[in-house]
């Protein structure tokens, strides 16, 4: 392959500016995590909340939750993203349609993260209705025994305890989101992916761009899962869970 | 470090592979033309109307005919009337790799030929001419750029234009809010739906999409250019057979008038999908490009006043 190699394209000065293409790869890294954490304490918080309605006495409660989770399940990401940025403000009424697509501050950043955060909490929510339903049945007739009301015996002995059996698949949602944030390039949020493609146009230089961004989405991803398995070993119930070690 | 000493093996292994032997009469592209009997011609699938898709899903387009002549040119040569011929669907992120690791040998879609791209790849004869300008909606008054101040302005995200608006915006001290696209139907979308007031692009490509769109009198093109960029057929680099070849045969096409001809065929007269007249007439430069046939970067047209 005549591929010309220059590892040195990190540090020159972009076309018709002033920053380096490292510094574009940077800023690009910070939307990632941006945008990334943001939808994440989204997820998480709608997640919970949902999942644990699933398993809820109301039947009706259940069955809406249960329908809040097929729809954004079965819809790919990429879809979603333009059907929040394309479609949803030209439902709005005239005036506000123009606001969200005009003046609203940071449209793509805030489009991209309440996306991302409602199709991962459909995800979270399918895992916390799992981790609570996998729970024995004399759990919660325990709590009850105690004379805990229904919301004590969730907050003081399903949650914690269905918090730690799904811990595993939480940790690689977690991972997800991180590398799922990629596809908010499609609606213009500069991040990772749409900075690796800046600069791969304007250099020319496309192998070690996508090397460079393939090893951030990496670290970011890795950073993740070591964080998510120190709060998986803090929170171990001794005798409980496969106790490893 | 382990990773870093195998990409140096990899590339030492891929540089032997390709290093021209002791051939005399063909080397590069030709040869490997010669020795494996087919020929791949790297194509658009919506370079409208360069190079792009018809409803059979056949490439088809005025940069597919202007390879054609090369292959057949080829054929010629190397008296192989046989010559298989394949066609590799590329994109502007992987063109540049497919070229030079041998995937495809001649790429036909609407690349700009460029000095960054020169370190890569070789280009042969400029055989279109884009302006880089705006389209706006008529209904909006804008005509010039410095109407844009504060304005969003749409363009597609990995593409040569986003460093001209930049460039521009430091010269005239305007604000612009860029707006990306993923790719120019989304742009094109951000201006359709008012997220933007323009929509900075190549003028074919404008010409193309307001073509298509739904109600084409909407729009407009509008504004002084921004640059002059030659678009070329794409070869592999340190190839100078084959380059000559392809130059060749274009300015043969050039001097007996045929790539007059097929210009009018694809931009002046109704072409399928949708049988949409672009109305684009033959610009100033390529009428002297014709005359003067050249390989000159964009770099060469838009010297830094």
């Amino acid at each position: 392959m005549n591929y010309h190699w220059n590892w040195g394209i990190f540090l020159e000065r972009i076309k018709g500016g002033e920053e380096t293409y490292l510094s574009w790869i940077l800023t690009g890294f910070g939307w990632t995590v941006s945008v990334s954490l943001c939808s994440w304490a989204i997820a998480l918080l709608l997640g919970f909340l949902v999942g644990t309605l699933r398993t809820a006495p109301n039947r009706w409660v259940a069955r809406l939750c249960n329908a809040y989770v097929e729809l954004f399940r079965n819809i790919p990401l990429l879809v979603q993203m333009f059907l929040w940025f394309f479609v949803v403000p030209e439902l709005l009424p005239r005036g506000l349609s123009m606001w969200v697509k005009r003046d609203m501050p940071a449209k793509e950043f805030a489009t991209a993260t309440v996306c991302l955060g409602l199709f991962t909490s459909a995800r979270i929510a399918e895992q916390v209705r799992a981790g609570i339903q996998s729970l024995p049945r004399g759990q919660r007739y325990a709590g009850l025994a105690m004379g805990f009301t229904l919301p004590q015996t969730y907050r003081y002995v399903l949650l914690p305890m269905a918090f730690r059996i799904i811990l595993p698949p939480l940790t690689s949602e977690f991972m997800n989101v991180f590398k799922n944030s990629s596809v908010a390039f499609a609606i213009g949020v500069l991040e990772l992916t749409f900075q690796a493609r800046q600069m791969q146009e304007d250099s020319e230089q496309g192998i070690e761009t996508y090397l460079a961004v393939t090893l951030l989405y990496f670290i970011c991803a890795f950073i993740a899962h070591r964080g998510m398995s120190w709060i998986e070993k803090r929170t171990r119930v001794p005798g409980y869970i496969a106790a490893a070690k | 470090m382990k990773l870093r000493s195998g990409l140096v093996l990899c590339t030492l292994v891929a540089f032997l592979a390709t290093t021209p032997g002791f051939a005399e009469e063909l080397s590069g592209t030709l040869k490997k033309v010669k020795e494996t009997g087919s020929i791949t011609m790297g194509i658009r699938e919506s370079s409208y109307p360069l190079s792009y898709l018809d409803d059979k899903q056949q490439p088809i387009g005025y940069h597919i005919d202007v390879c054609n002549r090369i292959v057949s040119a080829v054929k010629d040569q190397l008296k192989m009337p046989g010559l298989k011929v394949q066609q590799q669907p590329v994109t502007s992120q992987n063109r540049i790799p497919l070229v030079t690791n041998g995937t495809v040998d001649l790429e036909c879609g609407s690349t700009t030929n460029n000095e960054a791209r020169q370190k890569q790849v070789s280009f042969a004869v400029t055989t279109f001419v884009t302006n880089v300008r705006m389209a706006v909606k008529k209904a909006s008054g804008i005509t010039g750029l410095g109407q844009l101040d504060g304005k969003p302005v749409a363009t597609t995200s990995g593409t040569t234009s986003v460093q001209l608006m930049r460039a521009h915006e430091k010269g005239k001290h305007i604000d612009f809010k860029e707006v990306y696209g993923k790719d120019h139907a989304d742009s094109f979308l951000l201006l359709e739906t008012d997220r933007a007031v323009a929509f900075v692009m190549d003028d074919n490509l404008l010409a193309g999409l307001i073509a298509t769109s739904k109600k084409p009198s909407d729009y407009a093109l509008v504004g002084e250019v921004l640059n002059v960029e030659p678009i070329a057929v794409m070869v592999r680099k340190d190839d100078p057979q084959f380059k000559k070849l392809a130059d060749d045969a274009i300015k043969g096409m050039m001097k007996s008038g045929e790539l007059e001809k097929l210009y009018r065929k694809w931009f002046l007269s109704p072409i399928p999908p949708k049988n949409v007249n672009m109305n684009f007439p033959m610009s100033e430069k390529l009428k002297e490009l014709i005359k003067n046939p050249s390989d000159a970067p964009a770099e060469a047209y838009n010297k830094k006043k």
